[in-house]
């Protein structure tokens, strides 16, 4: 077994459980004020992801743990070349976490509206910055010779990436409102579906914009051929397929649909780098891989077995609380948020 | 100021207000699991609605817990780059443990403890909270691991300039962190009694809900008071291993800038003048350093000067003397502090022993102001250990100055410096503001316009 390559794969799990998992949390945290008409109606929506978002968060955490144990370079390299970037997604996800949390900590209604502000803020960037990343990961950035990023912000901020965010904020809104649409009191659930139906045929346009220009700025083409294999074509079809099932009002499976494109487009991201983490704009050399950045072997032997017994046990709980917690929310239920 | 200079304090004022609130959460954690313990063996409204009442402070302050470590995860690449790439192979190994293994565990249970009181079994509910308790005291475990490591490094070689793993036992095992993980974790703990006693004192004092806040207290007291004591057994355990380890720092927190003499005194108070090499107006306990570093009346504790020396053979040119006044008087608070809380804690419970608690009416109102005590020795204590640790980073193998990231501007250190610092100060204002308006409130206060009754009007189906 080739452990970077093992490594490789868990961190693409692990972004891809968090952006199925936060992708619709922060579709539902964008949509709160314009869904929820009433404070309670507000409550209920925030209700449905109450007892899960912050454990879906700690995808996220343990990603950047993980990427830091397996490719301590490529930590080094991302964070600190993305400097104020992350600092923008990391100010965002602490207002939208105390936003959920204080919102209904008093009952002035100024109050609270300035966290449901504040929660749409901090919900849109992290989607809005995840699609952004993931078109500068794959068109490349510069990096010298030492692995050092040598650009500056507005480098990332290119118009392919500014699509890319686009789109991935529109995805993650769509994903929510599907979200809603199965766990939300009734009124609720169908006001997220109109939602949807308005957002679905933007989403399709920005998304597929996206992967058009993913063949021409991040050389698609050249990685994968004019036939991009089995994953790619098959995030499409999801993608076009979603409004055909929500006609027929099968909310579950258009969810389910928003979610495999979300899982299906990560997979292809990480499958066009590998075995190529960031790739340097410079010179192709320079770019860095599983091999060049990775962990020596005897620390990723060790991971891989802490991750191997305990991933298992974390998922089991995981899944269990999605269980627990699986009843529609309802109007009349005692809201912690 | 320089790069360096600007990240460091950076990453101190992140990292202090990120500790403020961790030992609170850690703390607070197993006073509730204590107190929903006693609510599962007997379950009165009353006790309910104490455990509801201690459980929204709680909420309120793990939250900022958790938003202040969202940054920690990601601030080491971010600023310290250079550090990250030398080290990531040892040290991101109890990073990333930290996140699967405790991250998950307390952020899925604190929502069960959160929204289950009607869901799951009583008995899965008081879980619940034990296993939240259990998973911040593992989170500490492994995050001072990784700062165990940087103070004293261990199961490493050095190969293609970089620090490898290749002991995973000798992190887990290392010395340094069998003294520093006891003294924080129980530190943590006596943290958190401290806050439960303190707020318990303000309801004594006013004689409201007199009966449920009394037992609070009792709990809260005798944990503050246990973990006083150990932590000064601890910490004095941590001294002796210090003088071993990492003697510059030991050195420095007592301007000790020339060799003690056989029997070393231990400096109470001084005005430090680290310029001229001599501190005026010194009050010196006789003996007491000895002990502190030895067990024994006689030693000699090795000065500045000394060491000075010896790291300039050892490890080349250099100044290896940390900043002397800050370590110097942490120190000192922090020790301070140790004393205090024990003294408080321990007359709080003669008083009780005597039956007339409840009538001091103003030892009550110290307690509750000793809240901050813990506090402030949480942060003493680092700031003398990571200060004192200067000019390395990771002791011995890499100058902070070197693991600074090399292309990062200063003008963007300053935006996340002035921006992480505004926010952090404007929500840790709200945080208190709110902890104060739900004491106020007290145990009657409901969610507003929560569509139920007030909690402790509705009979606990358990109890007829
Ligand atoms: C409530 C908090 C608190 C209190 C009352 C004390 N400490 Fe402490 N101390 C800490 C909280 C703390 C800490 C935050 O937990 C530190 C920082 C890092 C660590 O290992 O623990 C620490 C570090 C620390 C160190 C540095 C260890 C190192 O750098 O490796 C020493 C020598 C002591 N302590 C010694 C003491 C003594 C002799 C105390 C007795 C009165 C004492 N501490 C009270
Ligand atoms: C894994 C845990 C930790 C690591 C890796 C770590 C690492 C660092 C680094 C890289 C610096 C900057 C260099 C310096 O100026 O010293 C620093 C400074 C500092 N750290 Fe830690 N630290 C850790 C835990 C903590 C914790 C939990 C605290 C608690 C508050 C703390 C308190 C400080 C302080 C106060 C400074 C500023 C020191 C100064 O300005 O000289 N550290 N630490
Ligand atoms: C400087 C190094 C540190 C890093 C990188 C770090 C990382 C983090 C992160 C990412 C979280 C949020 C987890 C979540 O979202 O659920 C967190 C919270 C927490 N950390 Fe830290 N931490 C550091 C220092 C410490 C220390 C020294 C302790 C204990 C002694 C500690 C104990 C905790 C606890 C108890 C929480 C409670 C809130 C929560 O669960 O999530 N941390 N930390």
């Amino acid at each position: 077994m080739h452990l970077p390559s093992v490594w490789f794969g868990l961190i693409a799990v692990l972004f891809v459980g968090y952006l199925f998992l936060e992708g619709f949390d922060y579709g539902v945290g964008i949509l709160v004020p314009f869904l929820g008409r009433t404070d309670q109606e507000r409550r209920a929506l925030v209700g449905t992801i109450g007892p899960v978002w912050d454990a879906n968060e700690v995808w996220l955490i343990t990603a950047g743990g993980a990427i830091f144990a397996a490719f301590p370079d490529w930590y080094a390299t991302l964070f600190s070349g993305f400097y104020l970037v992350l600092a923008l997604l990391l100010a965002a996800l602490i207002i939208r976490a105390v936003a959920l949390e204080y919102r209904s900590k008093d009952d002035r209604p100024q109050w609270r509206a300035r966290w449901d502000e504040l929660l749409v803020v901090g919900s849109a960037i992290p989607a809005f910055v995840w699609g952004a990343a993931m078109g500068n990961m794959l068109h490349g950035v510069p990096i010298n010779a030492q692995m050092n990023y040598v650009g500056g912000f507005f480098t990332l901020l290119n118009p392919y990436a500014i699509i890319g965010g686009i789109a991935s904020l529109l995805l993650f809104t769509l994903h929510g409102a599907l979200f809603l649409s199965m766990k939300a009191p009734l009124e609720l659930a169908k006001r997220a579906d109109q939602a949807a139906f308005r957002i679905g045929w933007l989403t399709t346009l920005f998304y597929f914009s996206f992967v058009v220009l993913s063949y021409y700025f991040a050389n698609l083409r050249v990685r994968l051929g004019v036939d991009p294999g089995p994953v790619p074509v098959l995030a499409g079809f999801c993608m076009i397929a979603i409004r055909f099932v929500l006609q027929r009002g099968l909310r579950g499976w258009a969810f389910a649909l928003t979610g495999l494109t979300i899982v299906l487009s990560t997979i292809s991201v990480f499958l066009t780098l590998y075995p190529r983490l960031m790739i340097s704009t410079l010179n192709p050399r320079w770019s860095l891989t599983i091999y060049n950045a990775s962990s020596n072997g005897y620390s990723l032997m060790v991971m891989t077995i802490v991750a191997i017994t305990v991933l298992p046990i974390v998922l089991v709980y995981q899944v269990w609380t999605y269980w627990l917690f699986r009843k529609w929310v309802s109007m009349d239920d005692a809201f912690h948020y | 100021m320089t790069v360096v200079g600007l990240a460091r304090l950076q990453f101190g004022v992140t990292t202090i207000y990120h500790f403020l609130i961790v030992p609170l959460t850690i703390g607070t954690a197993l006073q509730l699991a204590i107190l929903e313990t006693i609510y599962w063996k007997n379950p009165t409204p009353k006790m309910r609605a104490l455990l509801d009442f201690f459980g929204r402070l709680f909420l309120l302050n793990f939250a900022l817990g958790v938003v202040t470590g969202i940054l920690q995860e990601f601030q080491f690449g971010m600023n310290w780059s250079s550090y990250s790439r030398f080290v990531g192979d040892v040290f991101g190994a109890p990073l990333a443990v930290e996140a699967l293994a405790a991250f998950f565990l307390e952020s899925t249970f604190i929502a069960i403890w959160i929204f289950g009181w009607d869901w799951v079994s009583p008995r899965l509910h008081l879980w619940s909270i034990w296993l939240v308790a259990f998973g911040t005291s593992l989170s500490a475990f492994w995050i001072l691991t990784a700062n165990s490591f940087m103070q004293e490094p261990v199961g490493f070689v050095l190969r293609h300039g970089r620090a490898e793993m290749v002991n995973f036992f000798a992190l887990l095992g290392n010395p340094q962190l069998w003294v520093e993980f006891p003294h924080t974790e129980i530190a943590a703990l006596a943290t958190g009694g401290f806050f439960v006693a303190g707020i318990s004192a303000v309801f004594l004092r006013k004689g409201k809900h007199v009966e449920e806040f009394h037992l609070s207290f009792r709990v809260a007291i005798l944990t503050a008071a246990v973990a006083s004591i150990l932590v000064i057994i601890i910490g004095h355990e941590q001294a002796q291993h210090l003088i071993v380890s990492q003697p510059m720092k030991m050195a420095a927190s007592e301007a000790l800038y020339h060799t003690s003499s056989l029997h070393a005194p231990w400096t109470l108070i001084a005005w430090i003048g680290p310029v001229r090499q001599v501190n005026r107006f010194v009050m010196a306990i006789p003996y007491t350093l000895s002990i502190l570093a030895y067990n024994s009346l006689s030693g000699r504790v090795v000065g500045i000067d000394a060491l000075q020396h010896l790291y300039v053979h050892r490890y080349g040119p250099g100044w290896y003397v940390p900043p002397i006044v800050v370590t110097f008087w942490a120190f000192r608070l922090m020790i301070l502090t140790g004393f205090l809380m024990a003294a408080i804690a321990l007359r709080a419970i003669w008083l009780e022993h005597k039956g007339i608690l409840l009538k001091a009416s103003n030892f009550l109102r110290v307690v509750s102001w000793s809240i901050g005590l813990p506090l402030l020795g949480n942060i003493m204590g680092w700031v003398m250990t990571e200060v004192g640790r200067q000019p390395w980073i990771v002791f011995s193998l890499m100058k902070t100055a070197d693991g600074v990231s090399p292309t990062v501007p200063m003008a963007d250190v300053w935006i996340t410096l002035v921006g992480f610092g505004g926010l952090y100060g404007i929500l840790g204002y709200i945080d208190t503001r709110l902890l104060i308006k739900y004491v106020r409130l007290g145990p009657e206060a409901n969610e507003p316009e929560s569509p139920h009754p007030p909690l402790f009007q509705v009979v606990n189906p358990t109890d007829s």
